[in-house]
């Protein structure tokens, strides 16, 4: 393999491990967010308990997100070094303002979010959790702003080789920006509330901490219901607009549609042919054109009519696209199903088989939007900036293939090693469950600051007392 | 001065606070197997930099995406021409970081010692490879005409970036001790304070010797101080502010020994800075390739965007930041809860 694949490789290898985290981080963040205001107008210490529970599985899950996070700031420069001068006026100054606005927020206030449990009052606690998670928000904000524009480029002339802006509102409103913006954040609650259901779940089948599991379920199951539900039908489906209206040959890509067709089908499961151009499967007819145009008679432009446009891997595309569309609604319905469970009379809490499902949700939501993110990425190929940049044509020129293999390779053992110890603490953790309170607070908590006043007055502090012990 | 000069004296102070703020718990890390006897001790040392290394080193990803936008054609040239070494960077990052999440995750000891060793080699690391590349843009790259260069990992380890490389451990040492004496009390601070002037001293020498072989082999980047006399202020400044940390030390007032090493650190980054300038990156191919803050520079108007960025964003984070820090001041107290 050349130096331009082994650099794709790395590039996905890397994005996809990271990828891993900001969603947790995002929707376990608002989960957090939402327990602490409960503690606050309940003020019954078992919301407390799960908050300093959460907040120790939030720290795992912050810790590899960032360490991750910065390779993929690097990559640029070091594997795609074209790619990087020619998009650098635009792309370079959005990945700044992400550092500068929002990344900045997240870790200059996770210290506090970490220890705050034992250093601030539950209001000012609170405050810090919704500041880091605040700026996780706001990072993926600005990082899919500059992915947006990598897909609908706007706001740019080329000069000298390179994109030089010539409107920075254009740049941030790509028309791909705001749809895009929408699924990955529904998405990334999804899966913050996911992982709480799916955790609750574990300790109702395995008959542990249940009084918590219960009270943390009623929270997390309602989340995740609303988010999936409206992931699926909202902001998925307004995704299915946008596409096809700024990437139509994408649209045709994710259903291997080659022929232009009226009515045309979708597939639920199939198979693309890229050889003979055909595509095999189980297929609702009329559903693709409805939900492209919303009119099942419409017209849906195939492969062929974009000839002699490069086209991505179809097949791939085509999987990746329908792994996202099959889990998606199936991960809805699990949620939904517990839902009417948990109205039916609370059966949900003895019910082993919808519980079971519950537990796997996580899972299989953190592969929907793995695949979902791939479809976008895959389906844009054989573009890094759409229709004005080929991948091939932005990676470094002064690259050996050796280099690429030794740095996939450190990649390659270094993030199994990091999947392998972040799984293995994340169930340790979950085993060993919510302490009990008076283990984890080491400082009464009436003797902590919860104003802003509290912190800069000059009276001593109880920690501070503390620690002549 | 014009808006490039303007963020290359701006990209330099970014990358001050990064050296300033990651170079106290690079310290810490440097510091951690010689000085921190025991478990407790070591846990105080990692303790009093855990709820902040993370805004710390948040300055490099500023830094990152800083010069992405203001200087493209830099940070495309050197990450891509120094690709092992950044991956090495990378790999360092990637371990400091973990290692000081999971080591608290097990009561083994052997566990916890494994990541202490990590983390404390991942610290050494990652300060060698920062003075390594810092030692190598004093010394020129080989850019082409394209502003392309080739170069290999063994390539960069010349006898003048590597003593730039132990003399930026010797820096951070320094740094790091003297944060340590703010967050320590008893035997462990005393210990500490009999090693931070020794620390001074090794790194005074190995700066000297970093000076003295700039004027002899590199008089590209001393010819400025020859050609102007006012920039002598830099450096002379450097020298009175280490001269400062080593009072205050003497006298105990840590709090002032840091200001004094922080200044520090700063000016010998604007003194080496002075003396690259206009260059970002000099060829050593030809002078004519080199990058330059003009030649390598994004568009006035990214440069204006992201100065109002910079003007909007960096009061702020500066401001929660001294918040943060105000709120764990004092002396470091190990709980269940910690690292």
């Amino acid at each position: 393999m050349d130096a331009e694949t082994l650099s794709r490789v790395q590039f996905a290898l890397t994005a996809s491990f990271h990828f891993i985290y900001p969603p947790l981080s995002m929707g376990l963040g608002l989960m957090l967010v939402i327990l602490g205001i409960i503690y606050i107008r309940t003020r019954n210490p078992m919301w407390r308990q799960l908050s300093f529970f959460w907040v120790k599985v939030y720290g795992l899950i912050f810790a590899l997100g960032v360490a991750t996070g910065i390779v993929q700031e690097f990559e640029f420069g070091m594997n795609w070094a074209d790619y990087s001068r020619f998009v650098g006026n635009v792309f370079g100054s959005l990945l700044a303002a992400e550092g500068v606005f929002a990344f900045a927020l997240e870790g200059g206030f996770l210290g506090l979010m970490l220890f705050g449990g034992n250093r601030l009052g539950p209001r000012l606690w609170l405050f810090s959790i919704f500041m880091v998670t605040f700026g996780a928000h706001f990072s993926a904000l600005w990082i899919l702003m500059a992915n947006s524009w990598m897909q609908t480029p706007q706001g740019y002339v080329v000069e000298n080789g390179r994109a030089v802006m010539t409107s920075f509102s254009e740049v941030v409103f790509t028309p791909s920006f705001i749809p895009r913006l929408l699924h990955v954040f529904a998405a990334s609650w999804t899966v913050g509330a996911a992982l709480m259901c799916s955790v609750s779940a574990w300790y109702l089948l395995k008959k542990r901490n249940v009084e918590l599991a219960k009270a943390n379920m009623k929270v997390a199951l309602p989340v995740f219901v609303l988010f999936a539900t409206l992931n699926v039908f909202v902001f998925g489906a307004n995704m299915a607009i946008e596409v096809t209206n700024n990437q139509p040959l994408k649209l045709a890509s994710m259903e291997g549609l080659y022929q232009s067709e009226s009515c045309a089908r979708m597939y639920l499961v199939g198979w693309v042919d890229e050889t003979t151009q055909t595509t095999t499967g189980i297929s609702i007819p009329c559903l693709l054109s409805f939900l492209a145009y919303q009119d099942i008679h419409a017209t849906v432009q195939g492969i062929d009519s974009f000839a002699p446009e490069p086209v991505p891997p179809v097949n791939l595309v085509f999987q990746v696209y329908h792994f996202m569309i099959d889990m998606g609604p199936a991960l809805a319905a699990i949620g939904v199903l517990a839902g009417l469970m948990f109205l039916w009379k609370r059966r949900l809490f003895e019910s082993r088989f919808v519980l079971s499902l519950l537990v796997l949700t996580v899972f299989v939501g953190e592969a929907t939007i793995t695949a979902g993110w791939w479809t976008a990425e895959i389906g844009r190929q054989p573009w890094v900036v759409y229709k004005v940049l080929m991948t091939a044509d932005g990676v470094s020129p002064t690259l050996s293939a050796l280099d690429v293999v030794l740095s996939v390779g450190m990649f390659i053992v270094l993030y199994g090693l990091l999947l392998v110890l972040f799984l293995y603490l994340l169930n340790r953790r979950i085993q060993e469950g919510p302490e009990p309170l008076e283990e984890v607070e080491t400082v009464p908590m009436s003797s902590l600051p919860d104003t802003f006043r509290d912190i800069f007055s000059r009276r001593p502090r109880a920690a501070d007392a503390g620690e002549s012990e | 001065m014009t808006l490039n000069d303007v963020w290359f004296l701006l990209f330099i102070l970014i990358i001050a606070g990064y050296l300033i703020l990651d170079g106290f718990d690079m310290g810490v890390g440097i510091l951690l197997l010689p000085l921190a006897h025991n478990d407790t001790e070591r846990r105080i040392f990692l303790n009093s930099i855990g709820p902040i290394w993370d805004g710390n080193e948040v300055w490099l990803v500023i830094g990152g995406g800083v010069l992405f936008a203001v200087f493209p054609l830099v940070y495309a040239s050197l990450f891509s021409g120094l690709y092992l070494a950044f991956a090495l960077v990378l790999l360092v990052l990637i371990l400091r970081t973990v290692s000081l999440e999971f080591r608290s995750k097990e009561n083994g000891a052997r566990w916890r010692q494994t990541w202490d060793v990590v983390f404390a080699a991942a610290s050494i690391g990652l300060a060698i490879l920062l003075g390594l590349a810092f030692g190598n843009l004093l010394e020129g790259l080989p850019i082409d005409a394209d502003g392309n260069m080739t170069t290999s990992l063994i390539a960069l380890l010349t006898p003048f970036a590597l003593l730039v490389g132990i003399t930026t451990v010797a820096m951070f040492a320094v740094q790091g001790g003297i944060y340590l004496l703010i967050k320590t009390d008893g035997e462990l601070h005393a210990r500490i304070e009999r090693a931070v002037p020794r620390l001074l001293v090794t790194f005074f020498v190995l700066n000297t010797l970093v000076v003295v072989a700039l004027v002899l082999f590199h008089d590209q980047i001393t010819k400025r101080y020859v050609e102007d006399i006012w920039p002598v202020i830099f450096p002379a400044g450097a020298l009175a502010a280490l001269v400062a940390a080593w009072v205050y030390v003497r006298r105990g007032e840590a709090f002032r020994a840091f200001i004094a090493s922080s200044a520090m650190i700063a000016l010998l980054l604007i003194s080496g800075g002075i003396g690259l300038y206009p260059n970002l990156i000099i060829s050593t191919i030809d002078p004519a390739y080199s990058l330059t803050i003009f030649n390598a520079a994004s568009a006035d108007n990214t440069l204006v965007i992201c100065l109002i960025f910079a003007i909007i964003g960096i009061p702020f984070i500066l401001a929660y930041t001294t918040g943060v820090y105000y709120i764990f001041r004092g002396k470091t107290v190990v709980d269940s809860h910690g690292y």
